[in-house]
């Protein structure tokens, strides 16, 4: 190719930055579910499903996420799964924030006042009920904030991608940077763009903090 | 001890030893509480009388000794749970209501979820108990718009709603100042008189005084002295002599 920027370019970089918004999306449900079984699984009766998933979020939380995403990618190839870099990229992070919001999540069914909980027993309800009609209605508000906050992580997070070969922002701009040899103003217009996904993130983030924390009384066993 | 059924204590606690680590907080208590009658527990703080009236709930387990409750073995590790917690309602210092929900939706959770009423029956039952206790205009209103004797009151609706068998309160007005306290005790009063059979731990003596059948004084994890109210105005041991003294002075 060579030449200047031009639209073409942008276009290309404008899929990208798509695929990056659809690979966070990806990661979110797909580690929001997982994390979500995680998350009661850390708080479970069993002390072998505790321990499974301690285990398992220590694993990951010590791994880097690049090294998960290689795994995914080769390791799967090696034992003869011919994985698409989609495939690979959106399991690897599924796993990698399945651990993440586990933990933040147990953190906030863990902060709903026990009280809270010898109430819900005491009128014979049980685990189940007491988990969905008391303590996850109150765990969703303490939890909003951090989980949207790392959201924000996810979307940075997604450009490790790129080594894989999916062309989310960070790889298309490589790509384009490999016909143009403009690093630094290609390498700018993609900074911007992620910062234009994450600003309002943790805007949003700040604000419902903000929001909580005059709120809080309404968590307090009063 | 045996009894026959007709007059089979609704909650009997015999020989119960319970420690939390080294520190034996329940050493031998005993006691029973009969259909209709109203049992406080007093004593100082530490004493044992609130880590008693838990167990008879099982928000503790014993480490030996019996318990009865409603017909429920509550010191036997396959006790129901849930069954042994219709027959036995709670209410806590800290009321405990449901932050995000209504009063109304507090009250109706726990029938339908467990009882499987209908909502229309249950709202019905709603406004019965809020009306007992006096609070029929904040069914809708949320716990935190609420005054703190008027959240006990709400728990106390609550704990109603299920019918219990019997209704244990757990230092119900220490979280409260003394012109709620008289809201929440004035209810209390209203329950006893209606008949149900009632475990409080207080520290208001001269409410346990006037509402009280029976006294249980508990001193360092043992029932240091036992019998009608008129042993707070004529106690035999100097630990009761002494605890009535100091409360007296509160008062």
């Amino acid at each position: 190719m060579g030449g200047h920027l031009n639209i073409n370019h942008l276009m290309f970089l404008g899929q990208g930055a798509l695929w990056t918004i659809g690979l966070s999306v990806i990661a979110l449900i797909g580690g929001g579910i997982v994390g979500f079984i995680i998350a009661l699984a850390r708080i479970s009766p069993l002390k072998s499903v505790r321990l499974a998933s301690a285990t398992y979020v220590q694993l990951v939380q010590g791994t880097p996420l690049l090294v998960i995403l290689f795994l995914g990618y080769f390791g799967l190839a090696a034992i003869g799964l011919k994985v698409s870099p989609l495939t690979a990229a959106s399991a690897s992070l599924t796993l990698y924030v399945a651990a993440y919001l586990g933990e933040i999540w147990r953190g906030c069914i863990q902060s709903v006042p026990k009280p809270q909980w010898e109430a819900a027993e005491g009128l014979a309800l049980s685990r189940t009920q007491r988990m969905i009609k008391v303590i996850l209605p109150q765990a969703i508000r303490i939890a909003t904030p951090p989980t949207v906050g790392f959201m924000v992580q996810i979307i940075k997070n997604t450009s490790l991608a790129s080594v894989v070969g999916f062309v989310e922002l960070m790889r298309s701009g490589q790509i384009v940077n490999n016909s143009l040899f403009e690093p630094f103003a290609i390498y700018a217009i993609i900074a911007v763009t992620y910062f234009a996904m994450c600003y309002p993130l943790s805007l949003f983030s700040q604000r419902l903090e903000r929001r909580m924390g005059r709120g809080r009384s309404n968590l307090a066993p009063a | 001890m045996q009894q026959n059924s007709s007059s089979e204590p609704i909650v009997s606690l015999r020989n119960v030893q319970k420690s939390f680590g080294p520190l034996r907080v329940l050493d031998g208590v005993s006691f029973a509480v009969e259909r209709g009658e109203v049992l406080a527990l007093i004593g100082r703080s530490g004493s044992g009388k609130s880590t008693a009236l838990r167990c008879i709930d099982r928000f503790e387990k014993v480490d030996g000794g019996e318990i009865v409750v409603c017909g429920h073995r509550v010191d036997r590790p396959d006790v129901d749970l849930r069954a042994l917690r219709q027959d036995v309602g709670i209410v806590f210092q800290s009321y405990n209501l449901f932050p995000h929900l209504t009063i109304e939706q507090n009250i109706t959770l726990a029938p339908c979820a467990v009882k499987g009423m209908a909502t229309a029956q249950a709202r019905d039952l709603a406004r019965k108990v809020l009306a007992q206790v006096g609070l029929e205009e904040k069914l809708h209103a949320y716990p935190e718009q609420l005054s703190g004797g008027q959240q006990q009151r709400a728990a106390i609706a609550r704990s109603l709603a299920m019918q219990p068998k019997v209704m244990l309160f757990d230092e119900v007005t220490s979280a409260l100042d003394p012109e709620l306290t008289a809201e929440v005790l004035k209810v209390i009063e209203q329950l006893a008189a209606d008949g149900m059979t009632m475990v409080m731990v207080t520290h208001e003596m001269g409410f346990a005084k006037g509402i009280a059948d029976r006294i249980v004084f508990m001193h360092r994890g043992k029932v240091h002295e036992t019998g009608p109210a008129s042993i707070l105005t004529s106690p035999t041991t100097p630990e009761l002599t002494q605890f009535v003294g100091t409360g007296n002075l509160k008062s």
